[in-house]
């Protein structure tokens, strides 16, 4: 395994671009993956912000959700963010009708927890495992952790509630560190992915 | 551009309504197809076919087409029934240069705000300032001076404009191509070269020149107006655009949670014939067409903002 991982950003809907860009500026080669051959090639994987429902239907209806649970079971690298988030929850509080999710992480989410997008907000937010201050969180509609099992480790709190989670390989944020020129979080992923290959 | 702009950290922290927010809640829905529903159960159809967000409004655009009249901001009611039937976010439109109704909108929790052709316009000269307002605001835009003239007063997304109602695909086409073949010509200019540009498309030169350099528009650009079917959702993601708005093509068709569901596919596997083949087997009637050709200069939407 080389020093440059390959990092698949799944491309089904959402903020991939940026992803993308992230990925690449945190020295790992990034590619969009959309069928599961083009799963099957990549170290790791990160599940972009977007439309949860709209995503968990587009990986049902393309033979994903299955080949994605596999691999994250066999120990693949995750990182989700917001929608993403949701997506690596074992359980979602209020999902909609027949909503799948990935799972990977032993927690409880809530969608939209943090409100409408008139309330989607910047703050800053310490990350434990995250040297050099805070980084800058962008909330959009943003889900928040309403409880973890044992084997999560909470990184991350705003106002109270849980915003970023560690489970062994899989990571979750509720904001979008994609969405910044700041990609201490992607390089912390990155890190990750380098450890298990 | 690989990251928004920043909010500086003098700013109120936490902050709201920020660029980054707006302009970032448009980057979510990216890739998707955002669908007009007039109620509470078309929105449900909406969301359970995939769709990335609804567009609340009393009529579709091939109806306000038909009644004719003042086309105005839909009855609150219905858009707060609709913001109670679904999870995915819910746009509304005012009418263009109407910030009564867009501050109405906001009050009323929409997600997004569209200042929209569609409605009959309130104010000829001025459109709204979208940077008084938390809500972001999507604009129409027929070429790149347009958009970026939407994106100086606020915008924080912009769609083509098409042609609203007619199920033809051409005017959204000629809107798309306009904007990505401006941009495509401020990549060749220099520096010198940008004034000019700035003056020629009635836009700041900050843009222009943040446009020149990114290759593309500070902002998410989705396609609107005339979508009726996969393979036309599809030809306006391989021509550039992030994403699809569909107005009446899903609610005027023989079956619309099929139609939905298979514009939804055909937007994520844009580049790939064959789901698009498949998505568009047995869907049923579509829309009734315009030809674009043969509508009157007066009932051009496209012609209303400038």
């Amino acid at each position: 395994m080389s020093d440059t991982p390959l990092i698949g950003v799944l491309a089904l809907q959402g903020d991939v671009r940026e992803h993308l860009i992230a990925l690449a500026s945190a020295d790992a080669v990034a590619r969009p993956v959309r069928r599961p051959e083009e799963l099957a090639e990549v170290d790791g994987l990160v599940i972009p912000g977007g439309e949860s429902t709209t995503m968990s239907k587009l990986a049902v209806l393309f033979g994903m959700m299955e080949p994605l649970r596999e691999r994250v079971r066999a120990g693949m690298p995750v990182y989700g963010t917001c929608a993403g988030m949701i997506l690596l929850a074992e359980k979602i509080l209020d999902p909609r009708s027949g909503q799948e999710t990935v799972g990977g992480i032993d927690m409880i989410v809530r969608r939209n927890a943090f409100g409408r997008q008139n309330e989607s907000f910047e703050a800053a937010v310490e990350v434990d495992g995250i040297d050099g201050g805070p980084v800058e969180g962008v909330f959009i509609r943003a889900p928040w952790v309403e409880s973890v099992g044992a084997e999560a480790q909470v990184i991350a709190e705003h106002g109270g509630h849980i915003v970023a989670v560690r489970q062994r390989n899989v990571l979750a944020t509720s904001f979008h560190p994609e969405l910044t020129g700041d990609h201490r979080v992607h390089a912390l992923f990155v890190d990750m992915v380098r450890a298990v290959n | 551009m690989s990251t928004l702009p920043s909010t500086p950290q003098s700013a109120e922290y936490p902050a709201t309504g920020t660029a980054r927010v707006k302009r970032g809640m448009a980057e979510q829905l990216k890739g998707g197809v955002i669908m007009d529903v007039v109620d509470a159960e078309q929105a449900k159809i909406a969301e359970d076919a995939g769709a990335v967000a609804v567009m609340a409004l009393e009529r579709v655009p091939a109806d306000i087409r038909k009644d004719g009249g003042v086309a105005r901001m839909s009855d609150p009611n219905m858009i707060e029934e609709i913001i109670g039937a679904v999870s995915i976010p819910v746009m509304a439109k005012s009418r263009i240069g109407h910030f009564v109704e867009a501050q109405v909108l906001q009050s009323l929790g929409v997600d997004y705000i569209d200042e929209s052709e569609v409605l009959t316009p309130a104010d000829e000269v001025n459109h709204s300032d979208k940077f008084a307002f938390t809500t972001p605001f999507v604009c129409g835009a027929t070429n790149l001076g347009e958009a970026l003239r939407r994106i100086a007063e606020g915008a924080a997304m912009i769609r083509s404009k098409g042609e609203a109602g007619t199920g033809n695909v051409v005017e959204a086409v000629r809107h798309l191509r306009q904007i990505k073949n401006e941009i495509a010509r401020l990549r060749g200019f220099d520096n010198n070269e940008l004034y000019a540009a700035a003056k020629d498309l009635r836009a700041p030169y900050e843009l222009v020149k943040e446009v020149a350099e990114l290759g593309k528009l500070p902002v998410v650009l989705f396609s609107a107006g005339g979508v009726a079917t996969p393979a036309d959702a599809a030809l306006m993601r391989q021509l550039g655009a992030e994403g699809v708005f569909v107005g009446s093509g899903i609610f005027k068709s023989g079956d619309p949670a099929k139609r939905a569901a298979a514009i939804v596919k055909a937007t994520t596997f844009y580049d790939d014939p064959k789901v698009i083949a498949d998505a568009s087997r047995n869907l049923g009637e579509a829309m009734v067409g315009i030809n674009c050709d043969t509508l009157p200069e007066s009932e051009r939407y496209a012609n209303r903002g400038w």
